[in-house]
């Protein structure tokens, strides 16, 4: 028999930014606040001393694991799924902060085309350009409207950068000027200049200077040591939440962080959240959490498995294509990151520095920057080069049809361990009525739950947007005096890896109920105490990581639960059918 | 570039890697443990007698297997990462940069026993390629143990009960099964291009066993290989952190802020996780 506790506010189960923004905003509006974490607790002091590739990048130290629970993944819809066993391949948060963790850093606002894509795209070529099947809609929020979360999460995360010249408008700079560009990094400017583009230096979560954000935390100037992506930082430089929003919330006095405490189930009744249910992972006992508003603030593959176990909204169909919770699944997969590799002979990069937001971009294939008029494809790419600091493990690139082992292999892999860099294009990901998360018919959890299930296809649009970008990176190491250039190759289909991180969608925003399972204050439209918060909320992947956006719509769905716990209840907006049967 | 390689290197390393490559002394696992300690012994004096440092200038390791319990399956293992990562002009290869060592532990580890890992059944039989090859290939259906399902398309993630560590032990006994159908004669006392072509037979998926896809031991073997080259030493493998220095790598570094900028390629000695933690 679970033990209930007494009622507070708001309950929050995960801590990563979209919990964290969530608490810290709650309770310095003075409500008592409980935060509930699946992991341990940590403190920054426990990534001192880390700096260990074996036990980090490879051994996944800092990710979920997955002996109690993972998902079950498949490409169509009259296959079995099978699980995804492998830590290495399903790469999820854990702990206190979350995958915010150990995120690189690199920092791109989504564009005002993404949050009106469909209107968008017929305007400018009609509604055929729209293929069958794809679900794109508006998000039921504009870039315009939006903008001012933006910038308050770019202002509390201490954003290092420099506008992005063809970038939406901006209401103000970034907090920190942008990092020192690296040699690589100019080489590629200028080389991408010089062929007609607009590179400029990327946005970054790593501190350019010391910084001290409007909560009154201090980050530490970033120290280039190259030990982001995977890890916790060192001294303090990365924007996380256990630099930033956690410990505002904790000196509000009016949140307790509970960690080792497993959210089982969302507690209903007549439509109404009333708490939940967790089990602490130490000890097996069973709580109940009571609370006026439920917040779910963890990964995507939970906020759903959540609702879906709770018995809350009606699971997406896909024969019917109707329902909307685990609707409108995307992320990055193997055909995101794909590009051009080039190899040189005469010149050394001193590549094991680094910094996990590190590196330059340009937006001229991105979205529709671009006409689309004669291509197969909706929507674009970024394209990047990173200098995340190449630790030795990692750093065995060999030109193609180079033996992968042997003497070979030996003489040229250490021959071009520094000599070698990568430009890809992070493409765009568009939801599909095939695309989407369900419950597993057959893998059980260590409690006896269903498991998540992944139906996840590559579609004619993922090749042609890959093919496309390959192209256009292949230029721009051209244009860089690479000797020789590999070219990346298009998958056939989707390896049911998830390592990544970045998965979104199936409680999606928008403005019909038909189509989406929140409106844009993520409110659950059948359960106005009820808020998911989080990537779950993405109606479609953009072509650059989701992080920014996701802080975005936490500090809005934060002031529209203020508005809620004030007006004492109702829909904070009001629903309209779009009439689109996408 | 600098070279410590005689003032630490351990010349025990040496004396095993020569008695290792002299097969004819381990032939037909009938060596003993005090047999095979003196042969060692032996075999270090009198190969490397001249070239003992002074106990008090050594760094003492205390390698031992703690996982793979028979000889031979070591041995096998040792002269396989050897062939993957070779002693050339660049420097040390896997047996004498601690490769086979580094991956004993590994299999004793966590991630030997796939402890972080969903290993919660049913495991459809698509390992056993041997069995259900015909099938998976024409109709791309597999036997479960109480369905037959059709497969994703693509699968190609871990589907086994196996942990890795028994994946390892199956698999080198699938190359020793492999050297003596082929050869007629051990793994470890073939000539290395022979023994190149074992691997790259498990490479390319040809070796069909009950359990083991080659194709998918290879690449764990070649990439534990690589992890022992170059993970930080404190894991056993990258010995005083000569594949590091034969690759320019300096290990983990407190600091590069004033050095990112440099348009010249730095080469420092390198520092490992041991010096970074101040220890």
């Amino acid at each position: 028999m679970a033990k209930k506790l007494d009622k507070v506010d708001v309950v929050v189960v995960g801590s990563g930014w979209a919990g964290g923004i969530v608490s810290a905003e709650l309770s310095k509006a003075g409500y008592q606040v409980v935060m509930l974490e699946r992991g341990k607790d940590q403190t920054r002091s426990d990534f001192i001393g880390v700096k260990d590739e074996l036990r980090y990048t490879n051994r996944h130290e800092m990710i979920e694991k997955l002996t109690g629970d993972t998902i079950t993944s498949r490409v169509s819809i009259g296959d079995a799924a099978l699980p995804v066993r492998l830590q290495k391949d399903m790469n999820t948060g854990t702990d206190l902060g979350g995958g915010s963790m150990h995120w690189a850093g690199s920092v791109y606002r989504w564009r005002s085309y993404d949050f009106e894509i469909r209107s968008k795209t017929i305007e400018r070529y009609g509604e055929g350009k729209i293929p069958e099947g794809m679900q794109i809609r508006d998000w039921g929020i504009t870039y315009d409207e939006l903008e001012p979360y933006y910038a308050k999460w770019e202002q509390t995360a201490g954003i290092s950068g420099e506008p992005d010249p063809l970038g939406d408008n901006r209401s103000n700079e970034y907090p920190n000027p942008p990092m020192l560009a690296s040699p690589a990094i100019k080489l590629f400017k200028e080389s991408a200049k010089e062929i007609g583009l607009h590179p400029y230096q990327m946005a970054s979560g790593n501190m350019s200077q010391t910084y001290t954000n409007p909560d009154g935390e201090t980050l530490n100037q970033c120290m280039f040591c190259s030990f982001c992506t995977m890890y916790g930082c060192d001294f303090g430089s990365k924007s996380d939440p256990l630099a930033t929003v956690i410990p505002t919330a904790r000196k509000t006095g009016n949140c307790e962080i509970r960690t080792n405490s497993l959210v089982r189930r969302v507690i209903h009744k007549d439509g109404k959240a009333t708490g939940v249910l967790y089990t602490d992972t130490r000890t097996g006992q069973e709580f109940e959490q009571p609370a006026d508003v439920v917040v779910l603030a963890a990964f995507t593959f939970s906020n759903n498995r959540l609702l879906m176990l709770s018995d809350i909204g009606e699971i997406y169909n896909p024969e019917t294509r109707k329902g909307t919770i685990g609707r409108n699944f995307t992320g990055q997969f193997n055909s995101t990151f794909l590009g051009a590799t080039g190899f040189f002979n005469d010149k050394k990069f001193n590549y094991y520095m680094g910094a996990g937001g590190l590196g330059g971009a340009l937006s001229d294939y991105d979205a529709d920057l671009f006409d689309h008029t004669d291509l197969d494809f909706i929507h674009g790419g970024g394209i990047e080069l990173r200098q995340y600091g190449d630790a030795a493990i990692k750093n065995n690139f060999v030109p193609k049809g180079t033996p992968t082992w042997g003497e070979e292999f030996k003489e040229k892999s250490l021959f071009y361990a520094f000599r070698t860099l990568t430009v890809w294009y992070s493409a765009a990901v568009m939801p599909w009525w095939h695309n989407f998360m369900d419950l597993d018919p057959t893998y059980k959890d260590e409690f006896g739950d269903p498991l998540l299930r992944i139906t996840n296809k590559l579609t004619e649009q993922d090749k042609n947007i890959a093919k496309f970008g390959i192209e256009k990176c292949t230029e721009i190491v051209e244009a860089m005096g690479a000797d020789i250039i590999d070219q990346d190759e298009m998958p056939d289909q989707f390896d049911h890896t998830y390592g990544g991180m970045h998965y979104i969608g199936g409680v999606a925003m928008g403005e019909d109920p038909e189509t989406s399972a929140v409106n844009n204050y993520l409110q659950l439209w059948e359960m106005e105490n009820l808020f998911v918060v989080g990537g779950s909320a993405l109606p479609h992947f953009s072509s650059h990581h989701p992080t920014p956006t996701i802080g975005a719509l936490s500090y809005r769905a934060a002031e529209g639960i203020e508005k809620y716990l004030k007006e004492k209840g109702g829909l904070l907006t009001q629903p309209k059918s779009s009439g689109v049967k996408a | 570039m600098t070279n410590n390689k005689d003032s630490n290197q351990d010349t025990q390393d040496l004396s095993r890697r020569k008695f290792l490559k002299s097969g004819g002394l381990v032939a037909g696992g009938l060596l003993g443990g005090s047999l095979f300690g003196g042969l060692l012994t032996s075999q270090f004096q009198k190969d490397s007698k001249k070239d003992v440092a002074p106990q008090a200038d050594k760094q003492v390791t205390f390698d031992a297997r703690t996982f793979f319990s028979r000889n031979e399956d070591f041995a096998l293992l040792s002269a396989a990462t050897e062939r993957i990562y070779p002693e050339n002009k660049n420097g040390m290869g896997a047996i004498e940069l601690g490769v086979p060592y580094f991956i004993d532990r590994q299999c004793a580890s966590n991630w030997g026993r796939n402890a972080n890992d969903y290993m919660v059944g049913p495991f459809p039989s698509i390992t056993k390629t041997d069995v259900y090859e015909e099938e998976k290939r024409q109709t791309n259906e597999v036997i479960t143990s109480s369905t037959v399902v059709k497969l994703p398309a693509g699968t190609a993630n871990y589907q086994t009960k196996m942990t890795r560590g028994t994946f390892f032990l199956e698999g080198l006994n699938a190359m020793e099964k492999t050297s003596q159908d082929k050869f007629n004669e051990r793994f470890i006392n073939l000539e290395p291009e022979q023994q190149d072509e074992i691997l790259q037979m498990f490479e390319k998926g040809e070796v069909k066993f009950s359990g083991v896809d080659s194709a998918d031991f290879f690449s764990l073997l070649r990439q534990t290989t690589i992890e022992g080259v170059y993970a930080d030493p404190v894991y056993g493998g990258n010995r005083n952190m000569e594949a590091w220095r034969m690759k320019e790598y300096p290990g983990p570094i407190m600091s590069f802020l004033d050095k990112i900028e440099e348009e010249e390629f730095i080469v420092m000695e390198p520092s490992s996780l041991r010096n970074y933690q101040g220890l």
